[in-house]
């Protein structure tokens, strides 16, 4: 510390010194320049001005603008980032209610609302599908890809509404629900073997596929849903058996598994968690990934 | 040894400098410039130039918001934004190749620093008076004439400044309407920070900094020794003429004595506040002031002229020794500048003549790499921007070279497809397209965009690549 009964001043600079000295060497006691120290003293005052102005001192009670003093302006962050929410959402209430009111077909036409819906769309889908179907909706082993043509109940827009909004065996009265008996209980393991031979063949696109006892047992075990040509039926969300997409695998053993003991998904309900408008925007974006069906 | 009692100074104060007013062949050259100068500046943004209904029609205009940098018949999108760097390139090597021709005539006429000092003892000059009195008011204590004297030339200055700061945001906005604005008083806030922030840094430059610019700011000033060579012009002292220099007497002979009088004209008229008889000197500008009072004087005593001059050092030497060596325009150092910007300047001139007004971009979808189909074909999906550079609005034709069997078709509304597709002038249209076909044997074909606007034109490629998978 400082040494303030010290007198001492240095001849070459002309600076009292500190009276502290190293080997002969005395420490100076050079004053803080005075441009310095006023810029100090003003931002003393500008911080007392700012207090008062701001929101600056935390209540620890809860009180106030969430546990703080509130400012002589009235400005708070929460506020400012309510303003610019509601800026935002009176920015897009222009083509909001637009959107809401026109239905799909007229959307498809428009530019701006079609914009409007897939820019919604896909930061919804980022938010709530991306989990299960990935960020660019081509799915995974179980949970369907939604890039392709292959829709298990049915692929028009309005098709892909009511699946987002009721969900799949999902918790809602509207759910599309279906489920695939377990054949192992049913069929021994020889007419498993023979349906899953005639299923892997068909779906291959061989001329020939395979016994006709597997299509005679198909035709009594599985067409009822699956239909006669393996087409599959929406209305069930019956597979397309025939073609070349699988959810759950394509060789024969991964047939023969789903026969024995299906797998089922579950898509939950999206009506409740997400606004009727954000369902229809998903619809719209999921549509348009390239595999929608008119 | 120096003086160990006195303390040691870190700075030195830089005495305000009061040049004197001078007549004669570089003043009158100097007023010339600053004129042809400023009036290039204040009145270039009001240059027109039509570019049809779908782009504006001023001569030179960066337009920040839409992006744009328009110079005459040339339209920049920012990409292109290195045809600015090119511009500094030629900018650059023409100073370079000017100063080893002529020495630092930029600096002395030309330089906005010089052109805007200038007009500010001008105005200080015409407020308070030449030299003498301004030192003298300088050094008054304050009074009523010191008050009014300098509020006036401050304003003055303040209104140069404003009128500098005014001037510049007109090549970033439509000139004739900002001009309304500002008349209206309706100016934009970003604009009006320009304007603010322009007139007080002119200010500040002008009216107070001036000769430290040159001497502590710019770099220019500092490297330009570099292309110094004994060819170079220079203001120079002819010392043999003019030593010893000495006050003369009315019946004194020119006999055994120089010419310079030592009437100090030629430091009192240095806006750069130096004695050019100390020989070159980082702080000179070249502008020759000095020579102009240098010749009035020597006018009145009826000798020569040219006790100062521009000068070469090599021509110096050579009046010194008798030689008869001429200066020489042409020397390496000169073609190697002229070369380089014949270069650079060529390379420019091919880039803009060269320029399409076609261009397209294609983004292959990473997420996902590629779509199976329930058929077995295989789908690859490609984010596609067309920039239409021309200002009449264009459709389209895209075709993809180098896949068999495959069917383009375009994401979105209406009935777009891949035959017509529309895009704005002067603007980029976003397409998402999907091409499917057949899985190939190898998971890579290379593929080719082609892109050909109906009516005729510049066409565009681009290449890409298909993928099907292993």
């Amino acid at each position: 510390m400082t040494d303030h009964k010290n007198n001492e001043v240095d001849q070459h600079s002309g600076t009292q010194t500190t009276g502290h000295e190293w080997d002969g060497i005395k420490e100076l006691d050079t004053p803080m320049p005075r441009w310095w120290l006023l810029t100090f003293y003003v931002c003393i005052i500008w911080a007392v001005g700012y207090w008062y102005v701001y929101p600056a001192w935390p209540t620890f009670g809860g009180e106030g603008i969430r546990g703080g003093t509130v400012g002589a302006s009235d400005w708070t962050s929460y506020k400012q980032l309510e303003e610019s929410q509601a800026e935002i959402v009176a920015r897009r209430a222009v083509y909001q209610s637009q959107f809401d009111s026109a239905p799909f077909a007229e959307i498809k036409q428009n530019e701006a609302l079609f914009a409007f819906g897939m820019a919604g769309g896909k930061a919804a889908f980022g938010d709530n599908c991306a989990t299960c179907h990935g960020t660019g909706g081509a799915g995974a082993s179980g949970y369907p890809n939604l890039n392709d043509d292959d829709w298990l109940w049915g692929g028009t827009i309005e098709d892909i509404y009511t699946t987002i909004r009721y969900g799949i065996r999902a918790n809602h009265e509207e759910t599309r629900y279906s489920e695939m008996p377990a054949f192992s209980e049913m069929l021994d393991a020889d007419d498993i073997d023979v349906i899953a031979d005639y299923v892997v063949k068909t779906s291959a696109g061989a001329a020939d596929a395979g016994s006709s006892t597997g299509a005679e047992a198909f035709a009594e075990n599985c067409a009822a849903c699956h239909g006669d040509t393996l087409k599959g039926m929406h209305d069930f969300g019956a597979p397309n058996l025939s073609d070349s997409l699988w959810l759950y695998g394509s060789s024969k053993d991964d047939i023969v598994a789903q026969i024995k003991k299906p797998k089922h998904g579950l898509m939950p309900s999206w009506e409740g968690r997400l606004d009727a408008s954000t369902i229809r925007q998903l619809a719209l974006y999921v549509h348009s990934l390239g595999g929608g069906e008119e | 040894m120096s003086d160990l009692t006195a303390p040691n100074k870190l700075f030195a104060k830089s005495p305000r400098i009061f040049p004197k007013r001078v007549w004669g062949r570089f003043r009158q050259i100097k007023w010339v410039a600053m004129v042809v100068l400023l009036g290039i500046y204040y009145l270039t943004p009001f240059l027109r130039w039509d570019r049809g209904e779908h782009a504006p029609d001023q001569a030179i205009l960066f337009d920040m918001v839409h992006q744009r940098a328009y110079f005459f018949y040339i339209d920049l999108w920012p990409q292109e934004v290195f045809y600015l760097a090119g511009i500094m390139i030629l900018a650059a090597f023409g100073l370079f190749f000017v100063t080893s021709l002529f020495g630092r005539v930029w600096c002395g006429y030309a330089c906005p620093q010089t052109v805007w000092t200038d007009l500010f003892v001008w105005v200080e000059r015409i407020v308070q008076g030449d030299r003498v009195k301004r030192v003298k008011l300088h050094n008054a204590p304050w009074s009523f004439e010191k008050i009014w004297k300098m509020a006036l030339t401050h304003t003055l200055w303040l209104l140069i400044g404003l009128m500098t700061g005014g001037a510049w945001v007109f090549y970033f906005n439509d000139a004739p309407t900002l001009l309304e604005q500002i008349m209206l008083f309706e100016v934009p806030w970003p604009v009006l920070v320009w304007i603010i922030s322009l007139t007080l840094s002119t200010y500040l430059m002008a009216g107070f900094a001036r000769n430290q610019v040159c001497t502590y700011m710019c770099p220019y000033a500092r490297f330009q020794s570099a292309m110094f060579d004994k060819n170079t012009l220079i203001i120079s002292y002819d010392e043999q003429r003019g030593e010893p220099r000495g006050k003369k007497k009315k019946d004194e002979s020119w006999e055994n004595r120089g010419h310079c009088v030592d009437c100090t004209a030629c430091v009192q008229v240095c806006p750069m506040g130096i004695d050019i008889r100390d020989g070159l000197q980082m702080e000179c500008i070249a502008c020759g002031l000095c020579i102009d009072a240098c010749d009035n004087v020597m006018d009145k005593l009826e000798l020569p002229r040219n006790l100062i001059r521009y000068d070469t050092s090599l021509q110096q030497e050579a009046r010194i020794e008798g030689s008869a060596e001429q200066t020489k325009l042409v020397r390496p150092r000169t073609i190697y500048y002229a070369l380089l910007l014949t270069f650079i300047g060529s390379l420019m001139a091919y880039g803009l003549l060269s320029r399409s007004d076609t261009e397209i971009h294609v983004l292959r979808d990473r997420n996902p790499l590629f779509v199976q189909l329930s058929d077995g074909t295989i789908r690859n999906g490609y984010a596609i921007k067309i920039l239409n550079k021309s200002y009449q609005d264009k459709v389209y034709k895209l075709t993809v070279q180098g896949l068999d069997d495959m069917t383009i078709k375009i994401q979105g509304i209406g009935n777009v497809t891949a035959n017509a597709l529309p895009v704005y002038a002067d603007s980029v249209g976003h397409f998402r397209i999907f091409i499917t076909a057949p899985k190939a044997s190898d998971a890579r074909t290379d593929i080719e965009f082609k892109l050909q606007p109906l009516d005729g034109g510049d066409s565009g490629t681009y290449s890409s690549i298909f993928t099907s998978g292993k």
